[in-house]
């Protein structure tokens, strides 16, 4: 899943490449390769802008337009936040990727017993609107969009944008959210779910549906192969994991009466890049093309706009080591050049430290100019997928497409995507191929320099972000604060009316809305749902 | 409502109190080895806390297995309470914390009170994950055995867990 497998004889010559994926890789390709694949320019690759999109989204690339960059950001509490914010904001970063504190993310308060020690520690603790309006205090939200990195309970975070957009005097049909929103792979890789799939995919469903009919430019859903992939995947399973869960959601969605066609255009993916450059690169034009195939065969849409895989492609922590952490910004320009490569349409990295810590300002800062170099001095906005034509990796766009639709019929062949997760097949998989890699790795089998290969014995010392105690002082003082302010009558009466909807099985969002403007808090949200849902149970794989 | 989340996590309080009426055999009173011979180790792995990356934790039962210990794999989002009474109730050798957050202290440090108090301190506390180098001698000194920062060789673990449980 990282790096590829080299065979070699006894004078230290490769003589087979195995990539993650299993796709072997020849010392030449020439025009025979391309003809023994039956590739087609037109039905493999067609023009940039035009189906099946493998070149690219738009025809002219980044000429046009250069990539959103979304460096990862938020601790401690609101204020905290803000002020990193604006300062990425004054860097040149244009659009907000808002990380959010386990207890938040796990629908608890901040006073909660299980948020001790917790609370603003991964990112930023939002109890209540209160939050919000300072996180976002001094932002222009019709320009800055904002990814909103949480899942379990998305739907309340969706509807605490509204009412801080509101509050704060924008046009909820002019700003922009991007929730996470993607409780599958919650469950297959990163573990912050709370209620069972069911319920929690008709939430989905919820916000999908509302962001059709209240918040035109919200894209509700980014579905993350990426976590997929940190757990253990092949960058062939990433994308059919993905592309199997964006099914998912679009079949809940459809059930209530919608064409794919009026909504899919709003799914975002987030998907990974670590490892081998050019499997990397494959990868996404190969995953444009099945994605728009898809949607094309399965759900009948045909609107070009709505066929794009839209996205973050986004370095990620798996690729990074603990050993020698510098040599990490060197990993990560070359994640950011076959996101470039790839065309993407934004990105991120993670940051050299993030082996030891949430990042630093100044790791968050080197990761966004690792980015800004590859735009503006090394030649990425010159020509739209350079790659191209390329022998090699038009033979291995091809290969790679063939291994993406396999793993989706695999998924299929399992009971689909809801029971090959629940029932652990999935899970399964993954934790042995993590295992596999892992032990490889240690036996030197697969190579990862400064680790097993060009080890040196010094231990360096990294600059990490401290957490900060006072941060949860802070925000206990503000909860039991705005607890003791904030009318009871309102907040209780908005919360039966959310558990009320909740049972009938109707669209929580607009009850939603109504409890954030009243300042309910995010536990006293999540808690309705465990009380109508009950909670997620997880599959015994070993 | 906080029930729920209680159920959830595997914790009452009830039953969080009850775990300080478990075995009474401390490691004083031990002095021939723990084991008969052919006994086989027995490993409780778990994440505590709300963090669920849990590749780390699923890696380690997985290769502790693979070297011929039994695992009980524990899972997702537990408390330090649930975790003294699995541990007690499933008779286990080891207790394997996955911590990645930074909160690996005050966790260990709940663990081990937990664990004295339940007339338990003769397991064996090991952790794992996201552990600064300058946080092992405190750790250590609240009684953990073995702690295997990421990048920690697997056949070092299944060494070090071995020679704990000898």
């Amino acid at each position: 899943m990282d790096v590829a497998r080299y065979i070699k004889n006894e004078k230290d010559q490769i003589e087979d490449v195995i990539l993650s994926s299993g796709i072997h890789v020849k010392t030449t390709y020439g025009p025979e390769d391309l003809e023994a694949i039956g590739f087609d320019y037109a039905t493999d690759l067609g023009e940039p802008g035009e189906f099946p999109y493998t070149r690219n989204n738009f025809s002219t690339g980044f000429r046009t337009r250069e990539w959103t960059t979304r460096q990862y950001t938020g601790f401690g509490t609101a204020k905290e936040t803000n002020e990193r914010f604006r300062l990425m904001i004054d860097h040149g970063q244009t659009g907000l990727n808002v990380a959010f504190d386990l207890p938040t993310q796990m629908g608890l308060d901040s006073d909660h017993p299980l948020a001790m020690g917790e609370v603003g520690r991964v990112g930023m603790a939002v109890d209540s609107l209160h939050d919000f309006e300072t996180a976002f205090a001094g932002i222009d939200l019709h320009k800055v969009g904002a990814g909103l990195t949480i899942n379990a309970v998305a739907s309340i975070m969706l509807a605490m944008y509204q009412a801080v957009a509101e509050k704060l005097g924008f046009d909820r049909t002019k700003i922009s959210a991007t929730p996470q929103n993607d409780i599958i792979k919650e469950v297959i890789g990163r573990g912050a779910w709370i209620y069972p799939l069911e319920p929690a995919i008709r939430m989905i469903g919820d916000t999908i549906e509302y962001s059709m009919t209240v918040m035109p430019r919200t894209n509700p859903v980014s579905v993350c192969g990426y976590h997929i992939r940190e757990s253990g995947a092949t960058p062939a399973q990433e994308m059919a994991y993905a592309f199997c869960i964006a099914n998912a959601y679009i079949d809940e969605t459809a059930r209530r009466g919608y064409e794919p066609e009026e909504f899919v255009g709003r799914f975002s993916f987030n998907l990974n890049i670590f490892g081998n450059l050019w499997e990397q690169v494959a990868k996404f034009r190969a995953g444009r093309k099945v994605w728009a195939t898809n949607l094309r065969d399965k759900y009948g849409v045909k609107n070009p706009k709505n066929l794009m895989l839209r996205g973050l492609f986004a370095g990620g922590g798996s690729g990074l080591t603990k050993a020698e952490p510098e040599n990490n910004i060197m990993r990560g320009a070359y994640y950011g050049l076959a996101a470039a490569l790839a065309g993407a349409q934004s990105t991120a990295l993670c940051s050299f430290d993030e082996a030891y810590a949430i990042p630093t300002e100044r790791s968050a800062l080197l990761s966004l100019r690792t980015l800004q170099i590859l735009m503006d001095e090394v030649g990425m906005r010159d020509t739209v997928d350079p790659l191209a034509g390329s022998y090699f990796m038009e033979t291995l766009t091809k290969q790679m497409e063939e291994k993406i639709w396999e793993e989706m019929r695999d998924v299929e062949d399992h009971g689909g995507i809801v029971t090959a997760v629940a029932q652990g097949y999935v899970p399964r998989k993954l934790a042995w191929q993590a295992y596999e890699f892992e032990r490889d790795v240690q036996r030197g089998d697969l190579i990862k320099v400064g680790v097993n290969k060009y080890v040196t014995s010094e231990e360096e010392e990294v600059e990490l972000h401290e957490y900060n105690e006072e941060w949860a002082e802070c925000q206990a003082t503000d909860l039991a604060e705005l607890k003791r302010i904030r009318e009871t009558g309102p907040v209780k009466t908005t919360l039966q009316a959310l558990e009320g909807v909740a049972r009938k099985g109707e669209n929580v969002m607009p009850a939603l809305v109504e409890c954030c403007k009243a300042y309910a808090t995010v536990g006293e949200m999540a808690d309705v749902f465990r009380d109508v849902y009950g909670v997620y149970k997880e599959p015994n794989i070993f | 409502m906080d029930d729920s989340v209680q159920n959830a996590t595997g914790l009452s309080a009830d039953r969080a109190a009850s775990a300080g009426q478990g075995p009474t055999a401390t490691a004083a009173d031990q002095a021939e080895p723990r084991h008969a011979p052919g006994h086989r180790t027995k490993v409780l792995v778990v994440k505590p806390g709300l963090d669920g990356h849990d590749r780390g934790a699923k890696v380690i039962a997985i290769a502790l297995k693979e070297a011929g210990m039994e695992v009980v794999y524990m899972g997702l989002h537990q408390t330090a309470e649930a975790i003294v009474r699995a541990a007690i109730d499933e008779d286990v050798d080891v207790i394997g914390l996955s911590i990645l957050t930074g909160g690996h202290l005050p966790i260990c440090r709940r663990l081990m009170e937990l664990l004295r108090a339940a007339g338990a301190e003769d397991l064996a506390v090991c952790v794992g994950g996201v552990i600064p180098k300058k946080d092992i001698p405190t750790l250590q000194a609240l009684g953990v055995k073995g702690v295997f920062p990421g990048g920690t060789h697997l056949d070092d673990i299944v060494a070090a867990i071995t020679a704990l449980t000898r």
